[in-house]
């Protein structure tokens, strides 16, 4: 059977496709999406990119929320006359096709005003009429398109931050500031004794000055700030010499016009400063869309459903549920609260938050944690702790979540740094001491040259210009990290811890093995359409693997949530679900996930689920093991413990059933001798990940929650781990190569200086040239590092 | 020479304009978002009328005989 292909998102149509106008379609949903667009003249959507689409999640009850008016309040932006204006996360935009159908959202509802795609934070910003249509409606209507707002507890308390643009500002302050200086300059380099010159000089030379004026007290601030706070620690990081450079230059050159000495070294300043300042903006990148800040408010909701005691449900803000509090959860909806069930069958998967792999099931009287999340039915629970109180919540109380790890970190540039700026002060001040005795009016010339000409430039963009390239190499290949530093943490690791669940097993895929009498082929087919009617991820997974073509119609069915499923034909019926519920005795296989099969009343047997291990996983361990001491901290029970064995190096420790806390005490135990990494993916990782040296979070949908760490990496890309790692340590590298390169530019400056041959030309040229020539020579070595990475994929 | 002062002077109030120009750009956000309106300028302004609502309509109606006609007992 070929593969027909979704005409709106591209999914396989095996399933159940749908035809309409022509086209194929995977679901109703698509279907759906491609009429709303065609039938208001958006079908312009489907000519930028293919199978563009998504499709649209099931709505359910989920926004109901947004009908509490002060929720609303706080969400919104403005709201005045009329109008009002909200910015929403969107994380399924992804193309162009998504932003100009977003960008026209008004031909979909004419009380929309204005719209406008912020494509890096995949944001919108919509401005519409409130009389027209409501936030619920609004978000509705962009869920039935396939844009689904992501709209989570840290949006609600965030407060709006100022963006900080002083580093643009300053760079053009520099910028131009450098450029007008240059052309200023131009006269007095050729020395030509031309008579207008000798008259005209002075105006040129205080041109020069008043531009440089605003460059010495706005542009170069930062460094001189970074240096006294460097100075009060006794610390002598690389801000000490480039605020010292910037000064002499600019005190000398003052002097030098004003005593007609010289034409002043302005062009030198004002040069220095533009390029250190453009090494810092290049540094800067950050990826707007994704936040390593995250904490369990942006994994919780902002309200749920509570019930009245006469019965009727009421929407409410998390923060105000309190104990005693009724509160209704569907199934796929998360438990806040610490809380003790009343009512329902409650099958909660809490991977996410202790990292156990199978769902737990509970009975009415039985407690909840806050952070599972009920898989099938609809639960009443009784609240006994408030949210800011609940275990999981306690987590984030602990110390290790207010550290700084970059403040404590001295990166390769700040080592240099101090033995640069003591080399260059013990050199002018020898050369100085020559000069006073052998010709003492050239000997502050000589120790002012010095201090100019060393220049620390271009050990200071040696760093930024190299991490900063491989922060992008590493971007394309879904390694997003947190800013430059680090990759200089990643460079000393030498110990690899990895979580279990979610992070080197994958549920999207399960292996699943059937144990027990076989099943006839009507047996399988009536189990298969059983299946096929039910909704449970298990029940889906299993259908995946059974897929055949027969397909029969039930002609009864019945869902018993928490317990198990039941499809019924004329001849024959089967069940299948938890042991208890198909006549087996409970027996104690507690390790596995496992659903049993009966079919007419008889039991037949088990299918077991196995975690999945990723691909590439055992690789990846044989490759990390050869330089790094490894180990695996699971929250999980040791049913793997063999299998483990098996694809891991000898010596590799492994533990299990830990609690996040025990988590973040093991690794805090390892520290001692050794820089760890820590690789998770869940709520119970994230004290861990935020003690670690380099905390790694693995996700397979990057929009979706991940907890606080330093780097997200991509699921798909777990296996280049090692090529990370090895990349990081050559970048380190790469910046020692280009510190020996400024090393030679600043022998042959120095020859020129100690001399006393300093001209402020010379000085011009050598600046800019090692400057330039460092960026061109770290840019070109990156790159090619970096495609080697591309080669082995 | 003295040209040179008025020379000077123009051209660095031209610079000057620029650079306002600037700082007013960067101050009005538009350095905040650099990548989407690099897309958004190749949108076309075009509205398309391939299939209006009433189409729409008439072609399920359409497609629900159809169907109907395949179950049914087609009439000669």
């Amino acid at each position: 059977m070929a593969n027909k292909e979704c005409y709106h998102c591209g999914d396989d149509c095996n399933r159940s496709s749908v035809l309409f106008d022509g086209k194929e379609f995977c679901c109703n949903g698509c279907k759906t999406v491609y009429e709303i667009f065609t039938s208001n003249g958006l079908s312009k959507f489907y000519d930028m990119e293919e199978h563009a689409g998504i499709s649209p999640a099931e709505i359910v009850k989920k926004y109901d929320f947004l009908d509490n008016q002060e929720i609303v309040e706080k969400l919104v932006e403005f709201n005045e006359d009329g109008m009002q204006l909200v910015q929403l996360y969107v994380p399924s935009i992804h193309c162009s096709s998504c932003i100009w159908v977003l960008e026209n959202l008004n031909r979909l509802h004419e009380s929309v005003v204005n719209s406008q795609v912020n494509f890096p934070k995949k944001t919108i910003r919509i401005t519409y009429r409130s009389n027209g249509l409501a936030l619920k409606d609004l978000v509705i209507l962009m869920n039935s398109i396939g844009y689904e707002p992501h709209i989570s507890l840290e949006e609600y308390t965030k407060k709006s931050h100022r963006v900080d643009r002083s580093l643009l500002y300053k760079l053009g302050v520099a910028g131009f500031a450098f450029g007008n200086v240059m052309l200023l300059s131009f006269p007095e380099y050729f020395e030509v004794n031309e008579f207008w010159l000798d008259r005209y000089k002075f105006v040129f030379r205080w041109l020069m000055f008043t531009f440089s004026l605003p460059v010495v007290l706005y542009a170069a601030r930062d460094y001189f700030r970074s240096a006294l706070k460097g100075l009060q620690s006794k610390i002598l990081n690389i801000d000490v010499p480039i605020a010292l450079g910037v000064l002499t230059l600019f005190v000398r050159s003052t002097v030098d016009i004003i005593f007609n000495l010289g034409s002043g070294f302005f062009d030198s300043l004002t040069g220095l400063v533009f390029f250190l300042l453009l090494g810092k903006f290049f540094q800067q990148k950050t990826y707007a869309f994704l936040s390593f800040e995250r904490d369990y408010k942006s994994y919780f909701p902002i309200a749920v459903t509570r019930l009245i005691p006469n019965g009727a449900e009421e929407s409410v803000q998390i923060y105000e549920v309190e104990m005693g509090d009724r509160l209704l959860i569907r199934s796929m909806e998360i438990i806040p609260v610490d809380s003790i069930l009343v009512k329902g069958n409650a099958e909660i998967d809490y991977s996410f938050v202790t990292g156990e792999s199978r769902a737990v099931f509970k009975q009415s009287g039985e407690r909840l944690f806050a952070g599972g999340k009920q898989l099938s039915g609809v639960l009443e629970i009784e609240v006994v702790k408030p949210v800011s109180q609940s275990y999981l919540t306690q987590l984030w109380g602990n110390s290790v979540f207010s550290k700084d790890k970059m403040s404590t970190f001295q990166t390769l540039t700040d080592s240099i740094g101090k033995r640069f700026t003591l080399g260059v002060l013990g050199i002018a001040l020898m050369a100085t001491v020559f000069w006073l005795f052998y010709m003492p009016s050239m000997a502050l010339n000589v120790f002012t040259a010095v201090l100019i000409i060393a220049c620390p430039c271009a050990i200071a963009l040696a760093a930024p210009f190299t991490l900063g390239n491989m922060l992008r190499i590493f971007g394309k290949h879904k390694f997003y990290l947190k800013n430059t530093n680090v990759i200089e943490r990643l460079s000393k690791i030498d110990t690899a811890i990895f979580d279990k669940t979610g992070t080197i097993t994958t549920a999207t895929k399960d292996t699943i093995l059937y144990e027990g009498i076989a099943l006839s082929e009507a047996e399988t087919s009536l189990l298969k359409t059983t299946l096929r009617a039910s909704n449970h991820p298990l029940s889906r997974s299993l259908y995946e693997l059974l897929k055949s073509n027969a397909i029969i119609t039930l002609d009864e069915f019945h869902e018993h949530s928490g317990l198990g499923i039941e499809g019924r034909t004329d001849s024959h019926s089967i069940k299948v679900g938890s042991s208890s519920y198909v006549g087996e005795s409970a027996r104690a296989s507690t390790e596995t996930t496992a659903v049993y099969v009966s079919a007419d009343e008889a039991v037949k047997g088990r299918f077991v689920f196995k975690n999945t291990y990723r691909e590439g996983v055992e690789n990846l361990f044989k490759d990390m093991g050869k330089t790094m001491n490894l180990g695996i901290l699971s929250g999980d029970n040791d049913g793997e413990r063999t299998q483990l064995q098996n694809i891991l190096p000898a010596k590799t420790h492994l533990l299990f059933n830990q609690k996040p806390k025990q988590k973040l005490e093991y690794i805090k135990h390892l520290q001692k001798d050794h820089k760890v990494l820590m690789v998770g993916d869940g709520l119970n990782d994230a004290g861990a990940l935020a003690q670690s040296d380099v905390g790694v979070s693995v996700s397979e949908d990057i929009n979706v929650f991940s907890p606080a760490c330093d780097a997200i990496l991509d699921a798909s890309n777990l296996s280049k781990l090692p090529d990370f790692m090895r990349l990081s340590r050559k970048s380190i590298q790469v910046i020692k190569l280009s510190f020996l390169l400024s090393l030679c530019y600043n022998l042959v400056g120095l020859f020129f200086a100690v001399t006393g041959r300093l001209e402020p030309v010379i000085a011009a040229i050598l600046m800019p040239l090692s400057s330039i020539s460092i960026v061109v020579f770290t840019s070109v070595y990156t790159n090619l590092l970096g495609t080697g990475l591309k080669d082995k994929s | 020479m003295s040209v040179i002062y008025v020379l000077l002077a123009i051209s660095i109030s031209v610079a000057l304009v620029f650079f306002v120009a600037f700082v007013l750009s960067v101050k009005s956000g538009q350095y905040d978002d650099a990548y989407t309106p690099s897309v958004r300028m190749l949108f076309e302004d075009e509205v398309v009328h391939d299939l209006d609502k009433t189409q729409v309509e008439n072609k399920r109606i359409e497609e629900n005989i159809d169907q109907t006609n395949t179950y049914g007992n087609s009439t000669v």
